[in-house]
């Protein structure tokens, strides 16, 4: 029986060096590079990350959550991605457990936080979390409109008209099955400056 | 938590679960084809790149192998690759496409990883954005996503031929079958469903770092690359490998919850369609359809309980006035009810992709990810791997099926004997084996003690987690635990390759003895393997000799979690 064993184990060296060189070739650098040549010229814009740009610069990716600290911005979530959170070159999650010490102490301080500028709000579960990835690029609707008053008295605008911002940007689940309602934080704050210079120029 | 939210999520279950039935027929008539050799469309572009192949490695496609022979073949090839592999991420440092300058991995990182892909585990020690160039993404990694996925439907295949053949010693080529499935099945739908991720916003390009100036002036270094081409067999041939350290949770690996949903159904499409192909194989598609049955049973199980405890949240963080579901370690575009489906379905099959971190999963949400690998991953399972080992198991019940009711032991068509009994146990008890042998080593060894981020119970769960899912080839993770040490990356190394081969070789040769056999025709006293009967003998079976071997050690991990958790105990 071995000396059979030992037989077709000759007679397995040839195709199992060929295939991993045949495979290699197809499965590794063929395939990747036609799906690229593919991808590159019929998706352009999201094969390349779906970047955003203001004036050649480029300001984000439409995808990638990024940090805001300012009060004249809606802030994201709670993330874990580098040291400093948002690192989109080091994604993570903070993988604390459910009853992590660590944990609690986080979402203490983040919800102590909360409280002081959005006095009155139940606290949004999402807005004190980290997510997943560190790079979620959305908050939830209820995150977003319990920042409001806070954004709206940093840049000097009426409430209602930032509020109606948030509105604007709400996204529903796909056939109200599929995922959150959301809101992309990065754009919200895009139309945000963009409505605080248009009423900088009307005056 | 309304009830209408939580009625809405078990809606999500229930459709997806409708769907992958429906899948299963399509799926399963497209690899029955190539099961059987037939010429198909696809033929007329790749038949020249088969031909082409086997004529360079000197491969006779028409000569059939005994099992000793297809073994030999297969556990040839899986050497070889790995060490193709470990070469590749060896010497990363010196080849090309590394614009980012990342040096080789070290030893006991490079095998590990080698050997976590050839096994189709994609445990990933290391986080991929910052360890690995595109070169080593696509010739090191995105091949084994191929070829791991193939030799598992190819040793299923052998099998099937196990019980369709008779009076023979023949169990198809290896080679033949290895192929056929990768150029004819996996590698057209990859083609189109990695152009599905790029239109949907997964980068594709060869390009790996773009500097960003955020809104706030900081800067957001950006990495990219060819994520859509490796992202579509990560999740079709259920390896779960991701491009990037969050998996399919990071934005550009999954960017929409439909995306998210299509990833979900992909990771059962081909597990489901071969319960068909089996039918199919066997000549009678009742049999295959009462295994799809009896996995979906327990997947939506499964899949109910882990929705209803993250629906329920974390009651510490209710105690600080954070209401609602668990949102720790999940993304907003998913929610609680589709993140609960995802980790169900990615340890149901033995994918190991997340879209959520299962490390901070509520104590008993993530119990349902643990036991699912702990089963064996056979609730439609891995590609291949998944009816195999669920094959196993239906031997198995049928030979305690005739022990209890004094009939023969017979399953399609095939007499049940004691040489194939002792095969499917051996099968089936490598994994408690190996999972709670070396946790229990990790536990007692400074070296082991070391990587848990977690204290308590939940450090505990970190590390059985860790061994769970290398030995029944998963991949994911509690990823608090730090496994990137010699000591994990040696131990899980192992784990892994005894978990996958010590299943593959004792399948084939079950099939081997199979093959030989007489068909024997059911008859008044042969037990009926389609009905309810059987699928509750089937799900009792699973339950009672795969599951109860764990109980002990999800009581030390997740259960006491819960209980000192809900009692106010931090840790």
């Amino acid at each position: 029986m071995s000396s059979v064993i030992n037989r077709e184990l000759v007679a397995a060296v040839r195709p199992s060096l060929m295939m991993t060189g045949l495979f290699a070739g197809l499965l590794g650098l063929a395939y990747p590079a036609a799906i690229t040549a593919v991808a590159q010229a019929a998706f352009p814009w999201a094969a390349n990350g779906s970047l955003i740009t203001d004036h050649g610069q480029v300001i984000g990716s439409d995808l990638i959550g990024q940090a805001f600290t300012s009060a004249r911005y809606f802030h994201g979530r709670p993330s874990a991605a580098g040291s400093n959170g948002y690192d989109a070159s080091a994604s993570a999650g903070s993988n604390l457990a459910p009853f992590s010490q660590t944990l609690h102490d986080r979402v203490a301080g983040a919800v102590k936080d909360f409280a002081a500028s959005s006095p009155g709000s139940p606290v949004p579960p999402d807005l004190v979390t980290t997510s997943a990835s560190g790079l979620d690029p959305h908050i939830s609707p209820e995150a977003a409109f319990s920042q409001v008053n806070r954004v709206a008295a940093a840049r000097s605008l009426a409430p209602e008209k930032v509020h109606a911002l948030v509105e604007a940007q709400v996204e529903q689940p796909l056939l109200g099955l599929l995922g959150e309602p959301r809101v992309n934080v990065l754009a919200l704050n895009r139309a945000l400056d963009e409505a605080t210079s248009a009423r900088a120029q009307g005056h | 938590m309304t009830s209408a939210t939580l009625a809405s999520g078990f809606g999500l279950i229930l459709v997806f679960t409708a769907l992958v039935a429906l899948m299963a027929k399509p799926f399963g008539l497209w690899l029955f084809a190539v099961y059987e050799g037939r010429t198909t469309p696809l033929h007329r572009v790749l038949g020249p790149v088969e031909r082409a192949f086997y004529r360079v490695a000197g491969i006779n496609p028409n000569q059939e192998q005994d099992w000793r022979q297809y073994a030999v073949h297969l556990m040839l090839f899986q050497v070889v690759t790995v060490i193709f592999t470990y070469a590749v991420l060896r010497l990363q440092g010196s080849l090309p496409m590394n614009p980012r300058g990342l040096a080789g991995l070290s030893p006991d990182g490079a095998m590990n990883t080698a050997i976590a892909f050839v096994t189709n585990t994609n445990w990933q020690w290391y986080a991929g954005e910052t360890v690995l160039s595109n070169l080593s993404q696509m010739l090191g990694l995105t091949i084994h996503n191929f070829l791991s996925a193939a030799t598992g439907i190819a040793v299923a295949f052998a099998l099937f031929r196990g019980f369709a053949r008779a009076e023979t010693r023949h169990l198809g080529n290896f080679w033949a079958d290895l192929t056929r499935v990768t150029l004819y099945v996996l590698l057209p739908a990859c083609i189109v469903y990695a152009l599905y991720l790029v239109a949907s916003g997964v980068p594709q390009t060869f390009a790996s770092l773009i500097d960003a100036k955020t809104l706030e002036g900081a800067h957001q270094a950006i990495v990219v690359g060819p994520v859509a081409s490796q992202e579509a067999i990560k999740m079709l041939g259920t390896n779960g490998g991701g491009f990037y350290n969050a998996n399919s949770a990071h934005p550009f690996e999954n960017p929409t919850a439909l995306v998210d949903f299509v990833q979900m159904l992909s990771i059962f499409a081909l597990g489901a369609g071969l319960t068909y192909t089996f039918g199919k194989a066997v000549g009678n598609t009742r049999q295959g359809w009462a295994i799809l049955w009896a996995m979906l049973l327990l997947f939506v199980a499964g899949a109910s309980f882990a929705w209803w405890r993250e629906a329920a949240g974390n009651p510490m963080l209710h105690h600080l006035g954070v209401m609602g579901a668990n949102m720790e370690g999940k993304e907003v575009r998913f929610g609680a009810a589709a993140s609960a489906l995802f980790a169900a379905v990615t340890t149901a099959a033995s994918c190991g992709a997340v879209n959520a971190m299962h490390d901070s999963f509520t104590a008993l949400g993530g119990l349902v990810p643990l036991f699912n690998m702990q089963l064996g991953e056979i609730v439609i399972g891995g590609v291949g791997s998944g009816i195999y080992g669920f094959l196993l198991f239906a031997v198995l019940a049928v030979f305690l099926a005739g022990l209890m009711v004094g009939r023969t032991p017979e399953y399609v068509g095939k007499k049940v004997e004691a040489r194939e009994v002792k095969l499917a146990v051996l099968a089936i008890v490598i994994l408690p084996l190996c999972i709670l042998g070396l946790t229990a080593v990790a536990v007692v060894l400074p070296a082991g003690l070391a990587g848990p981020l977690a204290k308590g119970p939940h450090g505990f769960s970190e590390i059985l987690y860790a061994f769970t899912s290398a030995t029944a080839n998963n991949g994911s993770a509690f990823a608090g635990l730090t496994a990137g040490t010699p000591f994990y990356n040696g131990l899980l190394g192992v784990a892994m390759w005894l978990g996958r081969f010590l299943v593959v070789i004792p399948v084939l040769a079950i099939a081997g003895s199979l093959a030989s056999r007489k068909h024997t025709p059911a008859g008044p006293g042969s037990f009926p393997t389609t009905g309810g009967l059987w699928i509750g003998l089937l799900v009792a079976t699973i339950l009672i000799v795969g599951g109860l071997t764990f109980l002990p050690s999800l009581a030390l991990g997740p259960v006491a979690d819960h209980l000192t958790g809900a009692a106010g105990l931090l840790y």
